[in-house]
C-alpha cells in the first residue's frame, strides 16, 4: 500500500502494509536512524517523534494512520542540530550511553511547547514514560531547565 | 363443541389478519421518469446538501469503500442485519423512479414507493419531523447525485419479523408522525436546535435507550443514553456523566471542532457524526443544537460548582503516581502521562484531561476501552491530535489501567468485570 506523509519537511511515499509501525518505516525505509527501538509497546519512549508538532510513540503507530501528516524526528528538530535542548544536552553532558536520548529530547521539546517554564513535577510527569537505563534522569531534568531558560530569554530578547 | 370453537377461533384469526393487512396496506406510488437534474434550482440543491449532511445520510447509505449514497452498509440490529438502501437516482436499483411525494412519504411515514413498510433502522421516526420545504431540498440534492447501479445484499431479518406489514403494528405502538411544531415559549435558536436534533440529526437514535422492540424510549427516558456499536452514547440530560457541565459554549466547541479542553475529544461513532455530518452545517445551526441540549441537561444550574470540580480534577495530575502501589499506575506513567498530564490551572485541549472525561465517569467502561484499544485517528477527535492504539496491551493490563484511572480520577464506584469487557470489545465485531 502506498502511503505519503511529510518527514522533516520532505515528502515521503512508502510502499508498505498499512499496519507497519511508523518506527520501522522511519528507520528502515526512509533511513533515518536517530529514532530508536526500545520496547516496541509504547512503554519506554525511545521511539518518540513528533506528529503535527506533538510527541508520540512511533513504535505503536501504524504508518497507515498517519498518512498525510507531518512527522518530525530528531534529525529534523533543528536544521543544524542546535535546538536549545540539544545545546543544553551537550552543555550538561546529559547522555551516558545515549540510546534513549533522541526520544528524551523529542519528548522534552514537546513539553516545552506546552509548559515553557516546567516545574520538577511537570518534567517528571511528562518525561516519566521516557526510560533511561543509565539513570541520567537528574541531568535530563537539569538540561530541560537550562534549555527552557535559554528559550525564554531568546523569546524575550527576540 | 370443541370443533366449533376451533372453527370460530380460526375464523377470527383469519378475519383479524385480514383487517390487519387491510389497515397496514399502503398503496404504491406510481413510478416517474428520472427527474431531470436541470429541473432543480441550484440553491435548492445546495440547501439539500447541507440538510443531507445534518442528517448524516451518507454515513449509513455508503459502505466504507463504496460509492456515495449507493447503500449496502450492514446495520446490525437485535432482529437481524439490515442493509441500507441505494438512495442514488439510479432508476433500476436506487430511487430514480421515486416522485417527490414518494420520497416525502418515506421520510414522513416510513413507507417505500412500492407501498411496503420500511424498518425503523431508517430513522423515519425522526425524519417525520422534517418540514416539507426541507424534504423538497433533500429530494433535489439526492436526485442530482450521480446514479449508481447497486443492489444491496438481502436483509437477514428472520420470519416472521420480515413480514413488512408487521411494521405497521410497530408504528401503531411507537411511531408518532408529524412535522416539528415550534414551541412558542422558546427562542428561535432553541426551536431551530430542537427541530434539527429531533428531526434530521436524529440524535435520539443513539442517545436514547431502545426498548425490547427496538423503539427509542420517549418521555422520562428520552436521551437517557444508549449503547451503539460497542460504544456508550452518553445521556444528554442532567444524567450526563461528564464532571463539568455541558454549557452551550462547550457543546458548540465539541460539535464544531471535535473536542474541548474541558470535556476531551470525540471518538467512535460521534466523531463521524461531527466530522462528516455536522461539519456541513453552518455555525448558527451547530449553535442552535448546542443551545437545545444545554437547556436539556440543565448546565446553567451547575455553573456554580464548575470551578471547584475543575480544581479537584486537575489535582489528580499532581499526585506522584510512583507513590501509588498499583500496576495500573505504572502503565499510566509509561503509556499515558506524557500526553495526558495537565499542570493547570486550565487543562490544554491537546492534553485531554482524564479526570474531566466522560469515558472515565460513565457507568460502563466501553468508551475508555475502545479508545485504549484503537486510539484516536487523525480524522477523529480534535484537529491535529492523535493517539496511537494500545491494543497490544493485554486484557489484564488494560483492565488494571482502567481501574486505576477510575479510582484516582472519579468518585464513581469501580467498574465490574473490566477484564471480561476488554476481551469482548477486542473482538472484531466490536462487542455488538
Amino acid at each position: 500500500m502506498s502511503i505519503t506523509f511529510e518527514i522533516n519537511g520532505a515528502q515521503a511515499t512508502v510502499d508498505v502494509p498499512a499496519e507497519t509501525p511508523l518506527l520501522w518505516v522511519i528507520r528502515d525505509v526512509v533511513g533515518l536512524k536517530g529514532t530508536k527501538f526500545g520496547c516496541g509497546i509504547g512503554m519506554c519512549g525511545a521511539c518518540t517523534v513528533h506528529l503535527e508538532g506533538r510527541a508520540m510513540r512511533s513504535c505503536v503507530t501504524p504508518v497507515g494512520a498517519i498518512a498525510g501528516a507531518r512527522i518530525t524526528t530528531i534529525e529534523g528538530l533543528d536544521p543544524d542540530g542546535r535546538h536549545p535542548l540539544q545545546k543544553a544536552w551537550i552543555e550538561t553532558q546529559a547522555p551516558q550511553c545515549g540510546y534513549c536520548q533522541s526520544g528524551q529530547i523529542m519528548q522534552a521539546a514537546s513539553l516545552l511547547k506546552d509548559y515553557p517554564d516546567p516545574s520538577d513535577r511537570d518534567i517528571d510527569a511528562v518525561m516519566g514514560g521516557n526510560l533511561c537505563r543509565c539513570m541520567t534522569y537528574r541531568r535530563i531534568r537539569a538540561a530541560i531547565k537550562l534549555a527552557a531558560r535559554e528559550m525564554r530569554s531568546s523569546d524575550s530578547h527576540g | 363443541m370443541v370443533k366449533r370453537t376451533l372453527i370460530w377461533v380460526a375464523a377470527l384469526l383469519v378475519l383479524g389478519g385480514a383487517v390487519f393487512l387491510f389497515l397496514a396496506h399502503r398503496p404504491e406510488i406510481a413510478p416517474v421518469g428520472p427527474a431531470a437534474a436541470a429541473s432543480f434550482p441550484p440553491e435548492l440543491i445546495a440547501r439539500g446538501k447541507i440538510l443531507a449532511t445534518a442528517g448524516n445520510c451518507e454515513s449509513c447509505h455508503t459502505t466504507r469503500d463504496g460509492r456515495h449514497y449507493a447503500g449496502g452498509l450492514a446495520i446490525a440490529t437485535p432482529f437481524g442485519t439490515i442493509y441500507t438502501s441505494n438512495i442514488t437516482p439510479d432508476a433500476a436499483t436506487g430511487i430514480g423512479r421515486w416522485s417527490e411525494a414518494a420520497f416525502a412519504r418515506a421520510l414522513h411515514e416510513g413507507v417505500a414507493r412500492d407501498g411496503s413498510h420500511l424498518y425503523p433502522a431508517f430513522p423515519f421516526d425522526h425524519f417525520t419531523r422534517v418540514t416539507d420545504d426541507d424534504v423538497r431540498a433533500l429530494y433535489a440534492f439526492l436526485m442530482t447525485q450521480p446514479p449508481v447501479s447497486l443492489v444491496p445484499p438481502a436483509n437477514t431479518v428472520p420470519f416472521p419479523l420480515n413480514i413488512r406489514a408487521l411494521q405497521w403494528g410497530w408504528k401503531l405502538l411507537f411511531f408518532h408522525p408529524g412535522v416539528y411544531r415550534p414551541d412558542p415559549s422558546r427562542s428561535d435558536l432553541w426551536n431551530r436546535g430542537a427541530y434539527l436534533s429531533e428531526g434530521l440529526a436524529h440524535c435520539a437514535a443513539c442517545h436514547s435507550p431502545r426498548n425490547a422492540l427496538g423503539a427509542s424510549e420517549s418521555g422520562s427516558h428520552a436521551y437517557a443514553g444508549g449503547l451503539v456499536d460497542g460504544w456508550v452514547a452518553p445521556a444528554l440530560t442532567a444524567a450526563n456523566p461528564a464532571p463539568l457541565p455541558w454549557t452551550a459554549d462547550e457543546l458548540f466547541g465539541f460539535l464544531r471542532n471535535g473536542g474541548t479542553a474541558l470535556h476531551g475529544v470525540a471518538a467512535g461513532p460521534m466523531s463521524e457524526v461531527i466530522h462528516f455530518g455536522l461539519a456541513g452545517l453552518p455555525d448558527a445551526d451547530v449553535r442552535a443544537i448546542a443551545t437545545y441540549f444545554a437547556d436539556m441537561n440543565g448546565a446553567a444550574t451547575r455553573a456554580g460548582t464548575a470551578s471547584a470540580v475543575l480544581a479537584k480534577a486537575l489535582s489528580a495530575s499532581q499526585v506522584d503516581e510512583h507513590q501509588e502501589n498499583d500496576p495500573g499506575a505504572s502503565l499510566y506513567i509509561g503509556a499515558c502521562a506524557s500526553c495526558h498530564y495537565n499542570r493547570g490551572p486550565a487543562p490544554l485541549i491537546a492534553r485531554p484531561d482524564l479526570a474531566l472525561n466522560s469515558a472515565l465517569a460513565a457507568g460502563e467502561p466501553n468508551n475508555l476501552i475502545q479508545v485504549v484499544l484503537h486510539g484516536i485517528g487523525l480524522k477523529d477527535g480534535a484537529p491535529g491530535l492523535f493517539m496511537p492504539p494500545f491494543g497490544h496491551l493485554s486484557d489484564a493490563d488494560i483492565a488494571s489501567l482502567g481501574s486505576y484511572l477510575r479510582r484516582t480520577r472519579t468518585d464513581q464506584p469501580a467498574w465490574t468485570d473490566l477484564e471480561g469487557k476488554v476481551a469482548v470489545l477486542r473482538r472484531p465485531a466490536g462487542g455488538s
